[in-house]
C-alpha cells in the first residue's frame, strides 16, 4: 500500500504495523522518533499501530540546531 | 551559578550546534566555549543517508547537557508533537519551545507560545520558551508553568546584539527570581558580556560562533566574555552619570591658590 513518508510517497506491505514499516523502509535500529498523521507515536506503540493507505508518516532524527 | 529546573550548568554559555563547517570544528568549539549546554533539533531522516545517526553519535560524545528545540514549528500542534518526539529521542524533559509567527524576523508567535507552553508544562516538560522581552507575555508564560524564560536580544541569526536594552533591563528587574537566558541575536562577545552584566543568567549563541572565520577561537572569546560579564554583574557596576567626575582627588592639586 502507498503511504507518505517524510513528504514522499512510498510503498509498504499492506496491513503493516509501524515497527514493521520502519524496518521495511530502512530505519531498523535507527534512533528516530515517529508521528503518524500529526500525532506522536512512541516507540512502545509502534508494534500495535496499524498503518492504512494514505497515512502520513514522519520519521525524525537528531539534527544540528540553534 | 544559576539553576535551570533544578539543574546547575557548569557555564552560562549555551551553544547551538548548527552551521558549523564540520563536526570536528563543532566538537572543538564546544570544548573551547566550555559550553554548559548545547541545543539540538529534529529533522526528517533519510534511510539512505542516516545523517541524523552520525550527528547524534557526535553529540553524545560531547558529554554536554542537551537542550532540544522545536525550531521551525509554526503552530501549537507542530510544536507540541515535536516536543514529544524530542523527549523520546533525547531522553530529557527540557525543551526550547519555539513557535515562529513571522518569517522575516522569526519573531515568536507569543499567543501560540503561551498555549504550547501550557500544554507541555502540564505534560511534565520543562519548557524554555523563546519569547520577546514583553512583560505581559513573560507573566503569562510563567503562569503557564514555565520556570525559565528565553527572551531574544535581536532576531535569530541577525547578530545585532541587545536591540532593546531598556526592555531587557525591565524584564530582569520584574522577575528577579526567574532564570533568564538571552536566546537570539548575539553577534560578538561584547553583546554576551553586556547581557551578563545586566544580570541575565545565561546566553545562547550559535551563528556568532559557527559562522566566524575561526569558530573555535570565537568560542573561547565568548567563554571569556560571559565570565567577565557575570563577574561584573556580581561586583555591582557603577551608575552612569551625565557629567564628568574627576577620578583623581582634587584636594592637593598643585598651582592652585
Amino acid at each position: 500500500m502507498r503511504i507518505i513518508v517524510n513528504g514522499a510517497a512510498r510503498e509498504v506491505s499492506a496491513a503493516s504495523d509501524l515497527a514493521a514499516a520502519l524496518a521495511e523502509l530502512g530505519f531498523a535500529e535507527a534512533v528516530v522518533a515517529t508521528a503518524v498523521n500529526g500525532e506522536f507515536v512512541p516507540v512502545a506503540a509502534r508494534t500495535t499501530l496499524r498503518l492504512a493507505a494514505g497515512d502520513q508518516l514522519e520519521v525524525l532524527a537528531p539534527m544540528q540546531g540553534g | 551559578m544559576s539553576t535551570f529546573y533544578g539543574v546547575e550548568l557548569s557555564s552560562p554559555l549555551m551553544l547551538g550546534t548548527a552551521r558549523f563547517p564540520s563536526p570536528a570544528v563543532l566538537q572543538s568549539a564546544v570544548a573551547a566555549a566550555k559550553a554548559g549546554a548545547v541545543t539540538v533539533s529534529l529533522r526528517r531522516e533519510s534511510a539512505a543517508e542516516r545523517s541524523g545517526q552520525g550527528f547524534w553519535s557526535i553529540v553524545r560524545q560531547l558529554g554536554v547537557r542537551v537542550l532540544p528545540n522545536t525550531a521551525g514549528c509554526r503552530t501549537v500542534k507542530e510544536a507540541v508533537t515535536t516536543a514529544h518526539m524530542a523527549r523520546e529521542i533525547f531522553a530529557t524533559p527540557w525543551i526550547k519551545l519555539e513557535v515562529i509567527g513571522e518569517e522575516d524576523t522569526l519573531a515568536p508567535d507569543v499567543f501560540g507560545l503561551v498555549e504550547a507552553a501550557r500544554v507541555l508544562s502540564s505534560e511534565g516538560f520543562e519548557v524554555f520558551p523563546y519569547t520577546t522581552e514583553d512583560l505581559v507575555v513573560a507573566d503569562k508564560l510563567l503562569a503557564s508553568g514555565c520556570r525559565v524564560l528565553m527572551p531574544w536580544g535581536a532576531p535569530i541569526g541577525s547578530g545585532r546584539g541587545l536591540n532593546n536594552v531598556f526592555g531587557l533591563r525591565a524584564l530582569r528587574a520584574h522577575f528577579p527570581g526567574v532564570p533568564l537566558v538571552i536566546d537570539a541575536g548575539i553577534g560578538v562577545p561584547s553583546h554576551a558580556a553586556q547581557a551578563m552584566e545586566l544580570g541575565f543568567d545565561a546566553v545562547l549563541i550559535n551563528t556568532a560562533v559557527s559562522q566566524a572565520d575561526d569558530p573555535v577561537q570565537m568560542a573561547a572569546a565568548f567563554a571569556l566574555a560571559v565570565e567577565a560579564g557575570r563577574l561584573a554583574y556580581r561586583s555591582g557596576p557603577m551608575e552612569p552619570r551625565d557629567m564628568a567626575s574627576p577620578s583623581t582627588p582634587v584636594v592637593g592639586t598643585a598651582f592652585r591658590s
